[in-house]
Parts: C-alpha cells; sequence; structure tokens
C-alpha cells in the first residue's frame, strides 16, 4: 500500500493496522525517517518537500511491486509525506512484513533505497542563510546501487 | 505536449507549467531540451548542466534519445531528494 500524505502518521497504528487478521506473519520490519536540524554543517529550520504527484504515485507503486519479486512479503506499506516539516518531524514510514525476519529486513532496506533514488519527491531547506535545495547525495545512489540486479 | 518544471527548475524558469504544440523539427527529448534553451534567460540556466536535470516523459525516466510527441507530458527537474 502507498499513502502520499501531508499529515502526520503514527508508526504503532500503522503497522498493527497492516498485519492485523495475517497470522503467516512472523516478521514485520519499517523504517522511520525524521527531518534533522543539521545538514553539511549548517542548522535546518524547516524542510518543505515537493513532489509530482501522478509520477510519485507510479514510480512508488513499481518500487513496491519490485519489492514483492524478489521476497515473499506478505504486506508493505510507504507513507510519504509533503509540504513543510519541521526538526522531530516523520517524513517517511516504510514497513515490510514476511513469514521470515531475512525478507523483512531486506525488503524494508530496498525499499527506503529505491525510493530514495526513484520517487519524484525535493527538499528545500530552511537555514540561517535563507532556503537551499538540497543535493543529491553519491552516496544514496550507491545504497541504491546494491540492489541493482546483475 | 505538457510541460512541467520541479523544484529549483521551475524557480528558474519561472513557471511550473505550461502548454506548448510540438516544434518543428523537435523528435526527442534532447531536441526539446534544445529548443528550450534557445527561449534563452531562464530556461538556458535552468537546463545547461544536464548532468543534473533528469527528464521524465508521461511519468517514466527517461533519456535523452526517448522520442517525444504532441500529447506527451514531459517533466524536468534535479535528481530526486526524498526520504
Amino acid at each position: 500500500m502507498i499513502r502520499v500524505q501531508t499529515e502526520d502518521f503514527d508508526p504503532g497504528r500503522e503497522l498493527d493496522a497492516l498485519v492485523a487478521g495475517n497470522t503467516r506473519i512472523g516478521g514485520i520490519v519499517s523504517f522511520v525517517g525524521l527531518v534533522r536540524d543539521f545538514a553539511d554543517g549548517h542548522g535546518v529550520e524547516a524542510l518543505t518537500l515537493e513532489h509530482y504527484p501522478a509520477m510519485t504515485e507510479r514510480q512508488l507503486a513499481d518500487i513496491e511491486a519490485e519489492a514483492h519479486r524478489r521476497w515473499p512479503l506478505d504486506a508493505t506499506l510507504i507513507v510519504h509525506r509533503h509540504g513543510r516539516l519541521e526538526p522531530g518531524d516523520r517524513i517517511v514510514l516504510v514497513i515490510a512484513a514476511s513469514a521470515h525476519r531475512e525478507a523483512a529486513f531486506e525488503a524494508c532496506h530496498f525499499l527506503i533505497d529505491w525510493l530514495k533514488t526513484k520517487a519524484p519527491f525535493w527538499k528545500a531547506e530552511a537555514t540561517p542563510d535563507g532556503e537551499k535545495w538540497v543535493a543529491a547525495r553519491d552516496s544514496d545512489d550507491a545504497a541504491a546501487e546494491r540492489w541493482r540486479k546483475a | 505536449m505538457q510541460l512541467l518544471y520541479f523544484a529549483w527548475i521551475r524557480e528558474r524558469t519561472g513557471v511550473a507549467e505550461e502548454q506548448m504544440a510540438l516544434p518543428d523539427g523537435v523528435a526527442d527529448v534532447g531536441g526539446l531540451v534544445e529548443h528550450l534553451k534557445a527561449r534563452g534567460g531562464g530556461y538556458q540556466e535552468a537546463l545547461s548542466d544536464l548532468s543534473v536535470v533528469r527528464v521524465a516523459v508521461n511519468q517514466e525516466y527517461v533519456g535523452l534519445d526517448h522520442p517525444v510527441g504532441d500529447g506527451d507530458e514531459v517533466a524536468f527537474f534535479p535528481p530526486v531528494t526524498g526520504g
């Protein structure tokens, strides 16, 4: 399942709702991304996330489908927020549930790594020197590259 | 065709979206980029370094050699930074 929204989410409630009624599930792995108050040596007062709605939906659906092709998953959830967020706010939630922990760990890691390099979101940071667009990181590309199949 | 611009590319072009008839002689993304850059000003500035520009046609990532047609939605944006 995929949701893109401005509102906050409650990770515990999302997790409970996702796996409710499925007693095949033996392990759940979740990742929650938060807004930091620093970046590259400067302070961050807020983030504004812009996105490309039609493409975001398609890319997230593709990423989720790819995870289900690669691992035996019983349930997955991606929730991503957009709009203005402040330090400590939740940005993104990824959950993967499976009969066994290995698939859940790997799929959760894969989902966040691929999302970061494929889903069309852009962060602008409010800093003491004004607003700055966040530049993509080579380390994020490298993280996604690990999951590329030969 | 519908053109969309996001993040700092949108700030440089000064528009988020625009409708345009397929220009004469433009058949692919690379040709469209050259056509837009020839407008000068913010367009030239936004598209001058293609190493930091990503292009999607109908919401799928494509390269400069991908064909474009009159009914397409073409988006220009920087490398993504979500998550």
